[in-house]
């Protein structure tokens, strides 16, 4: 009896040394990084666990803090660690300097209350594009500036088109698009692959269809939503698109197009390089609208942002870091390696003057829009999660469209409440 | 150890009544509590690093998940730490949501047939293996590839064969003449799918105790039992079996245990889907806490702690076995 008391009182007492062990360990780590431009260190995450030290953007990232008289620490990870990850280190005390972070996890971190504002920064954003500002702006305020932007569009197999006698330039709405497919499957190749998973991937993909049948994303379940994803069930029903969208990431869907198989799959402008490598003529087509005209498609990319941070003299430096990283001839170098299209007009004219090609990407990231934008702020990750649950349920045959974003908008209303 | 202080207190025995003798009675008392304090400080000593790692890696870990799923988190309240207490509230919302009912039920029917078909499966091949023929060692070796593979490598392996496109399996069906089945894409199989993945990951982890507890099992009781005429099947039932009894329920709780809290196969082979049509509490529980872009601590932290409620049933219930065993 008396050792077991001993015992808990010894528990109890590591578990308080523990505890003030982890809180000196957080606090003397952002007061070891040095204060203000003399020097020290600086750290910076981003989600390109593709790029290493020796890449092009990991020099330029270096490059930056020494231009600052600072020694960047960069790590990167994957998208989705990112904003976990930031979370806990908010908690902890310890975020880092500078993060560069996927557009819809912006307000999450906004949230949380860890983003300065871009105009207390004294950043400046004026050159830069209205809509693909606007993933990063809450209440008005914004609080990133955005390295790049991707979004979404058609990519075609010239050849399967060629051999079903489909003529690209015919597809011109959903109607035009169906029948191009059923041309295809006649002739004995697949029609359309996209990625339709249960993460923010699907929702990514699905939007432009939603979209496009002119849906509201406070409004699932209207007729409009019910038309997108009707049109994404009866791909599948009818064997014009494949069951295994349900489990398919971008890259996954991307692999399926890249084996030549394929006539169309929707996929982003990262994609282009491969598109090159994939051993066939390929063209790109924006996604069309229900009834006609190009569909609006979400913008994707990444916001340098700014993490709050105890010791305010940091920022100084942090600035100039964000500024060289952001300078129109590092955005050029960055948006070339990431296949990205630059936030400003300016850079974007040398991209397509550089690569001709880039011209309609051009023309989509123009016209596309933020998923938080328009007010929504961290509801979009209540409403997104539903909706991608929806199309699974649709699409695997569980429930009609109609059923299914009936379920999706209840979750929504629980879930924004 | 013991020799060795019986030997050091031995010379200072027949001192000791002189110097309880000559000294005030206190001084005695006092050395021998200095003594036992010494004594007691050593214990403390080799306990601590121990008290420490429990501390550090299981008491507080666990303290912080209680606190989460007791607490009103948001994403800003998560930051500045100030999230207020609201008792059991995350626990209802959990309860309340359409999720829960499917997601237990998943979890029960994961969990039981899984273990089944392994046990199963591992006890007919721990029986055929001990009858040591030739290339035994080498094909149950073979058998314990699924235990040694890393479990991405095993779940993503399991996924590519079961893919209703271009998986192996539907084309095995084919060239017998079978329709292809969306194995990880329809709400009726994707259960199943990732059940047969576990079945087969499970099978060396029995296969391996239920052999070892197979060689304890004395030849003579097979020997005598075959002069009595018994067959095959009779001496399974009447000898292995029954003496097999301990081992197996070991086993099986163990394998209870490990199997209710599995997490990455189901994640990496239908996340869930399609729909939650295979989701457990332990995918629910992630998909709640870091699934979304807008994580829900309170509510994923609930369900984790119901997870470890039950296997705390079940880990007490192994502990009552394993006790009613020994004794």
């Amino acid at each position: 009896m008396r050792n077991t008391r001993r015992i808990l009182i010894c528990a109890v007492a590591t578990v308080g040394a523990l505890t003030s062990v982890a809180a000196c360990g957080g606090g003397s780590d952002s007061s070891a990084s040095g204060t203000g431009g003399a020097g020290g260190t600086y750290t910076f995450w981003d989600p390109y666990p593709q790029f290493d030290g020796s890449s092009a953007w990991g020099r330029l990232v270096s490059k930056c803090g020494t231009d600052a008289g600072v020694k960047v620490k960069r790590t990167a990870m994957d998208t989705t660690d990112l904003g976990n990850k930031a979370l806990l280190a908010a908690q902890q005390g310890n975020a880092p300097d500078v993060m560069l972070v996927d557009n819809p996890v912006v307000s999450t971190l906004v949230e949380a209350g860890i983003l300065n504002k871009t105009s207390d920064l004294g950043l400046d954003t004026k050159a830069i594009q209205k809509n693909i500002l606007g993933a990063g702006e809450i209440d008005g305020a914004s609080y990133g500036v955005p390295i790049g932007a991707n979004t979404l569009a058609l990519y075609y197999n010239k050849k399967v088109l060629t051999a079903a006698g489909v003529d690209p330039a015919s597809v011109k709405d959903w109607n035009s698009l169906t029948a191009a497919l059923k041309k295809v499957k006649a002739a004995g190749k697949k029609g359309i692959t996209f990625s339709a998973i249960n993460t923010e991937e699907g929702s990514f993909q699905f939007l432009p269809w939603f979209w496009g049948a002119g849906g509201d994303l406070t409004e699932l379940d209207s007729a409009k939503g019910v038309a997108a994803l009707s049109l994404w069930k009866g791909w599948v029903d009818e064997g014009l698109a494949p069951k295994d969208v349900l489990q398919n990431t971008q890259t996954t869907s991307w692999q399926e197009f890249a084996t030549g198989a394929y006539a169309f799959g929707e996929n982003g402008t990262w994609q282009l390089g491969n598109a090159d490598k994939a051993g066939f003529e390929y063209g790109v087509l924006s996604i069309p609208g229900q009834s006609g005209g190009a569909a609006p498609v979400p913008t994707g990319g990444e916001f340098v942002t700014v993490p709050v941070q105890k010791d305010s003299g940091r920022y100084d430096v942090t600035k100039k870091i964000v500024t060289c990283l952001t300078s129109s001839a590092n955005l050029l170098a960055t948006d070339t390696t990431l296949a990205y299209v630059a936030p400003t007009s300016a850079v974007q004219t040398e991209q397509v003057k550089a690569n001709p090609e880039l011209k309609p990407w051009v023309d989509a990231v123009a016209a596309a829009r933020g998923r938080t934008s328009g007010g929504l702020g961290t509801k979009y990750p209540t409403i997104s999660q539903p909706m991608w649950t929806a199309v699974q349920s649709a699409l695997s045959g569980g429930r009609s469209p109609q059923a299914a974003l009936d379920t999706a908008q209840k979750a929504a209303d629980k879930g924004g409440s | 150890m013991t020799i060795a202080r019986i030997d050091r207190r031995a010379p200072r025995s027949p001192a000791r009544p002189r110097e309880a003798a000559t000294a005030a009675p206190a001084d005695g008392l006092a050395l021998r509590r200095h003594r036992r304090r010494r004594s007691r400080l050593t214990a403390l000593a080799f306990l601590a690093p121990l008290a420490l790692y429990l501390a550090a890696f299981y008491v507080y870990p666990l303290y912080r998940n209680l606190d989460l799923s007791l607490r009103d988190y948001t994403v800003r309240s998560f930051v500045a730490g100030d999230a207020p207490f609201s008792g059991l509230d995350n626990f209802r919302t959990v309860l309340d949501d359409p999720t829960f009912g499917p997601a237990m039920r998943h979890t029960m029917i994961f969990t039981f047939v899984s273990i089944a078909f392994q046990y199963a499966a591992g006890l007919a091949l721990a029986v055929f293996f001990n009858r040591h023929f030739r290339l035994a060692a080498t094909l149950r070796a073979l058998f314990l590839i699924p235990w040694l593979l890393p479990l991405i490598v095993s779940a993503s392996t399991w996924s590519w064969m079961l893919n209703s496109e271009s998986g192996v399996l539907n084309y095995a069906l084919h060239t017998v003449g079978v329709a292809p089945v969306d194995w990880l894409n329809s709400p009726h199989w994707a259960l199943t799918s990732v059940i047969i993945a576990n079945v087969w990951i499970g099978i060396p982890f029995n296969l391996v105790i239920l052999y070892s507890g197979l060689q304890n099992i004395p030849g003579e009781l097979y020997e005598a039992a075959s002069l009595d005429g018994a067959g095959a099947w009779q001496q399974f039932r009447r000898i292995t079996f029954p003496l097999l009894r301990p081992v197996s329920a070991i086993t099986l709780l163990l394998g209870l245990v490990y199997t209710l809290k599995v997490f990455d196969l189901i994640w990496i082979m239908t996340k869930g889907g399609p729909s939650d049509s295979s989701s457990t509490l332990a995918t629910w529980s992630y998909q709640l806490g870091f699934g979304s872009l807008l994580p829900k601590f309170g509510p994923g932290a609930a369900v984790g702690n119901i997870l470890i409620l039950i296997a705390l049933v079940f880990g007490l219930l192994y502990i009552r076995v394993q006790r009613r065993q020994e004794a």
